[in-house]
This record gives structure tokens, sequence and C-alpha cells, in this order.
């Protein structure tokens, strides 16, 4: 058999994935986790001294938090599973990928296992987002040097 | 104030779904999905487009990875308007994300008292 | 080449264990031993690997009264690092020895490379056989373990287990082999390592067409044909294969897939078992059980391997697959 014929059998055989339905689940995963956010950022401005415009970050460490215990319990695999991007997007996600790595590769040690395979998965994401906020401030600075927009 | 919750379930609703879109339809693994959100994070907050997003939904921008691009950006934007050039740079090591922070912390701490587990149930 | 064995050793006795998930299995009836914890007991998963490799042998020798001074050979290999798991199980089995890697198809490779020792009288018994532990394989192939990624259906379960079988010279009251077909490295393009089966099915087309045509066989010479880990997507992929050659489906009967149909329909497993562990453990306890039974008198395992590593996918490398294949029959 040829591999284009071979190519045209896989795609024949090969389902889709059920886009509609995978899409649904993520926002309303995600919808669900942005809105405990919500409740945990009203927590700390109501009980706390904080204000909408500072909020965010305990806010993220709290949602973290929660990211951790479900990862340790083995939860968060079986959310992400269910609601793929729904989870994986809110920063969650971001802590179950920094989380999961650090408990995997406890066994190697803290230094070399830890210390080293932290950020395995999520250093993309500090990459592309320091990098990004860079370019972007540093684009922003010659046009508003150049008097194309203001600050 | 329930108007606020109703729209951090939209809005945070909405960037998963175009996280999943970009994973079904774009092929993408979950790590070039998560770097495609966070720099389309940082030119939102670029454009000056991503504080009124979180004005209007809270938690539902600041949640999402989008929000990362969008502290840093927020950070070195505002330095460089201070300090000009020099700024952009100092900006960003002023104004990292809590989320790395709180990440690592817990990732350690989690490191320390959980064990990888293969069960399914 | 088919490989044809003119003193047709014999599988003597199969030792199989697997882990807590795997008593789920619709083969778990036929293991030697499930256990609770899949790092049995000891500290890390690699271990655990290491350890069940070991409990396998031991209860293949058990089976045939031996010890370890018995055995002549060892050969086995599995899916982590530089194998570590099986080399390190040897070093506690003591036995001369030789790490094989052929991914998935290791369960078969093995007992070809022991077979042909057998054959040229070097050995009287020999452990051959393969394993593979979930945490451990998903870690090094994947993500880890507690990362909440979103697997597809195409995407299948590596399985916790060990299947080590002794090969010694010919028996009657043992199923014998009588041929083997190393399979060449085939690769029809795709890279989808969540798709395994898909990669891999060309590959055990190849290995059971050219078996099938140098021993001048037809599928119906034989009661079963077993695939190690297709998949229920890959096994479709096959049967799909040998319609477009000319084979009418109803012809295709005795081609089934251990891999498909480890989990039973368990929706959790998606397109069903893979790893190393999934081939050997269901070929040394239910084939050689059944046969001894009387249930198939002629076989033809056909154990399936994806050869590839982390660093050929980032690196964007398509995924080449192996298969090796052993015909067995019992009197």
């Amino acid at each position: 058999m040829e591999k284009e014929q071979y190519k045209q059998l896989e795609q024949n055989v090969t389902p889709n994935p059920p886009y509609f339905k995978n899409v649904a689940k993520a926002f309303l995963v995600g919808g669900l986790i942005c809105t405990i956010g919500q409740a945990v950022s009203l927590f700390y401005m109501t009980f706390f001294d904080f204000t909408e415009a500072t909020v965010g970050n305990p806010t993220v460490a709290t949602m973290i938090f929660f990211a951790m215990i479900l990862t340790g319990f083995g939860l968060y695999k079986k959310i992400g599973q269910f609601a793929g991007a729904g989870s994986a997007v809110p920063v969650t996600g971001f802590g179950n990928a920094v989380i999961s790595a650090a408990i995997e590769h406890r066994s190697e040690g803290l230094v070399l296992g830890v210390g080293g395979n932290l950020f395995k998965l999520a250093g993309s994401v500090v990459l592309f987002g320091v990098v990004s906020a860079f370019f972007i401030a540093l684009i922003k600075f010659i046009l508003v040097t150049l008097g194309v927009v203001s600050w | 104030m329930v108007m606020t919750f109703v729209f951090a379930f939209f809005v945070g609703g909405i960037i998963c779904a175009i996280g999943q879109l970009l994973m079904d339809f774009g092929k993408l693994t979950p790590g070039h999905t998560l770097s495609t959100l966070v720099v389309a994070g940082a030119i939102l907050a670029g454009m000056g487009l991503y504080e009124p997003l979180i004005n209007f939904a809270g938690a539902g921008a600041t949640v999402p990875i989008t929000s990362f691009g969008n502290s840093l950006t927020h950070g070195a934007i505002v330095e460089a308007e201070k300090h000009g050039l020099v700024g952009v740079l100092t900006g960003m090591f002023e104004v990292t994300s809590s989320g790395i922070s709180a990440a690592v912390v817990f990732g350690f701490i989690g490191a320390l008292i959980f064990k990888p587990k293969g069960n399914v149930d | 080449m088919v490989i044809v064995f003119q003193s047709k050793p014999s599988l003597i006795a199969g030792g199989v264990v697997a882990g807590p998930l795997e008593k789920r299995s619709i083969f778990s009836q036929h293991f030697d031993a499930t256990y609770d914890d899949e790092r049995w007991q000891m500290k890390t998963n690699e271990q655990g690997h290491r350890k069940m490799v070991e409990e396998a042998c031991e209860f293949a020798m058990k089976k045939a009264g031996v010890k370890n001074k018995d055995i002549d050979y060892f050969m086995g290999g599995d899916l982590v690092n530089q194998m570590t798991p099986t080399n390190f199980a040897a070093r506690d089995l003591d036995i001369p020895f030789i790490g094989l890697f052929s991914a998935c198809a290791t369960s078969i490779s093995s007992v070809i490379v022991a077979s042909l020792l057998t054959e040229v009288g070097a050995s009287n018994l020999a452990l051959a056989g393969a394993s593979s532990q979930h945490n451990a394989v998903e870690r090094q192939f994947r993500y880890p373990i507690n990362y909440g990624s979103q697997k597809p259906q195409t995407a299948q379960w590596t399985v916790t287990a060990a299947g080590y079988a002794l090969v010694g010279k010919h028996h009657e009251e043992y199923p014998s082999i009588e041929a083997a077909t190393i399979g060449k490295s085939v690769d029809y393009g795709m890279d989808d390592p969540f798709h395994m089966g898909a990669a891999m099915a060309p590959a055990a087309f190849q290995t059971i067409q050219s078996h099938l045509e140098q021993r001048n066989q037809k599928i119906y010479h034989y009661d079963l044909i077993l695939t190690g880990d297709l998949g229920q997507l890959g096994i479709k992929l096959l049967k799909g294969m040998f319609v477009e050659s000319g084979i009418k489906s109803e012809e295709l009967k005795p081609l089934r897939d251990a891999g498909a149909e480890f989990y039973g329909q368990d929706e959790t497993f998606q397109s069903g078992a893979s790893g190393a562990g999934c081939s050997a453990a269901v070929f040394f306890s239910y084939v050689i059980q059944q046969m001894r039974a009387g249930t198939y008198k002629r076989v033809l395992l056909v154990a399936t391997g994806a050869l590839l590593s982390p660093l050929s996918f980032q690196q964007g490398e398509t995924i080449p697959c192996t298969a090796h294949a052993i015909e067995i029959t019992m009197k």
C-alpha cells in the first residue's frame, strides 16, 4: 500500500475530535474557574485591604494554591481530561504544569529533580510572556517617541 | 456585583473556548496553545485593551493565562513611561506576575508532600 | 527472510505480573499476580518497574521448577531511559544478559533471540520478555502523571505489566516456535505520538504479509493472529490494509489485537492499551494457557513497536515502527 493511500485510510478511520462538545466543555469549566476566581477576589476585597486594581495578585496566588491541592490528589488531570483548555488556560493550569512537574521529579531530589524540572512544561509560557512584554513595550516606546501614539 | 460574576464566567469561558479551538482545530499542543495566548494577552495590553477587559470582567480576565502577558507588558510600559528606554527592561523585573512566584512556592511544597499516582480513579 | 526453527524451541512457562489498574483487564484472570501498589512498595516508579520484572521471571521459573542458576540467558527490555529497570533486574537475577530494545515489540524480539540461542544449542533455558510501568513510561514519553492534558480518543494507555517466557528445548506438551519474522523499520509518515496505532499498523501489515508469503500460508491457516498494541483504531487500520490488498473481511476473523481488547470497552483508556508490557502480558499468559488447553493450534504473535523518542518527536521527526512475529504451534 502506498503512503498516500494509507493516509487516506487513516483519515477515514480516525474520528475527528468532538469539536463542539470540547469547546462547550472548555467554556463551561473555564467560565466556572473564573467565577470561583471572582469569588476569591471578592473575598479579598471584602475582608482585606485590596482594591479592584490590586486584587489580581492574591487571587492568582490563591487559585494556584487550589491547583496544588487538586494536582497532588490526582484530580486536576481528571478535570483536564474532561475540560481540555477549560482547565489548561486559567492560571490554575499554569500552576498544574509547574506543580505536576515538581511532584514528578521529586524522586531525583530537590536540586536536580524539582529545581531542574520545575518549568519543564510551563517555561515556554514564562519565556513568551517576558519576551513579548519586552518587545511590545519597546515598540510602544518607539511609537511614542515618534509621536505616533501617546502613553 | 452579581453581573461581575456573570461577566467573569462568560469572558473567562470564551478565552478558554478559544484555547480549545487552538488545540482541536489548530492541532496545537497545550504548551503551544498557552504560549500563543500569553503573547495575545501581551499584544492586547500593548494596545491598551486588556485593562478595560479586567474592569469589565474581573477574574474573567485576571485568571486566564492571557493576564500573565498583560501584567508583564503593563509593568514594562508603565516603567517605560517613567524612565524611557531603561524602563522597558527594569519594568519587567519589578512587575512579575504573582502567578510565577505562587507556582514556584506551591510547586516546591507540593513536591514535598505529594507523590505521582497513575490511578485513573 | 523468515527464520524456520528446525528444533522447534518450546515456551516452557510464562510469568506475568501486573499493576492495580490491570485488575480491570479482561485478561487479568490469566495473570499470575496483580498488585495494589503500582510501585511494588519501592520508593520510585523505576524501582517498582525493576521489581515487577524480577517477579515475572520468578513466576516463570517457579512454574518450570527451576532456579536462576539453571537459566542460561536473560533477554528483555523496557522503555525507560537506557532500559535501567531491566538492566537492574538482570543484576539481581544474576543471569547472562543482553538488553534488547524494539520498543513495544521487545516481547517478541527477545523470544526470537532466545529461540536462536536454543536452536544453535547455546541455551537450554532462557528467559525472554518485556515490561512497562505506566508512571515511569508516561513521564518519559509524554507529560508528568499529574499534568492535566486532554488525551484524544486516539490515545492509548501504557499498561503496568511484565511478561516473561521461559524458552527451552522442544517438548511436545508445550507450545513450540516453528518460525519467526524479524520486521523492518517502517515509516508511513505518521507523526502524532497520541495516535500510535496508526503509526504501527503498516509495520504489522508488512510483517504479517511477509511471514505468510514466505511460509506459503493464508490467514485461515491460523486460529489466531494476535498483534501487540495497535489499539482499537490501529487494528481497524490493519484490517483496512488487508481488505485493500484484496482479502475479504470475513477471512480476517483470526486477526485480533491485545491492546484493543486489554481493558475491554472502558472509555477511560481511549483507544486501548499499549506499552511493552501489554503484548508480553497477554502473549505469555492468555495465549500460552489457551494453547496448552488446546483452544488454539497455530498462532502468529505479532508484537508492534513505535520507535520514537521524546527528542525525535520534538525535533519534528515522523514515527518509524516495527513488528516482529513468531509462529507457535501446539500438537
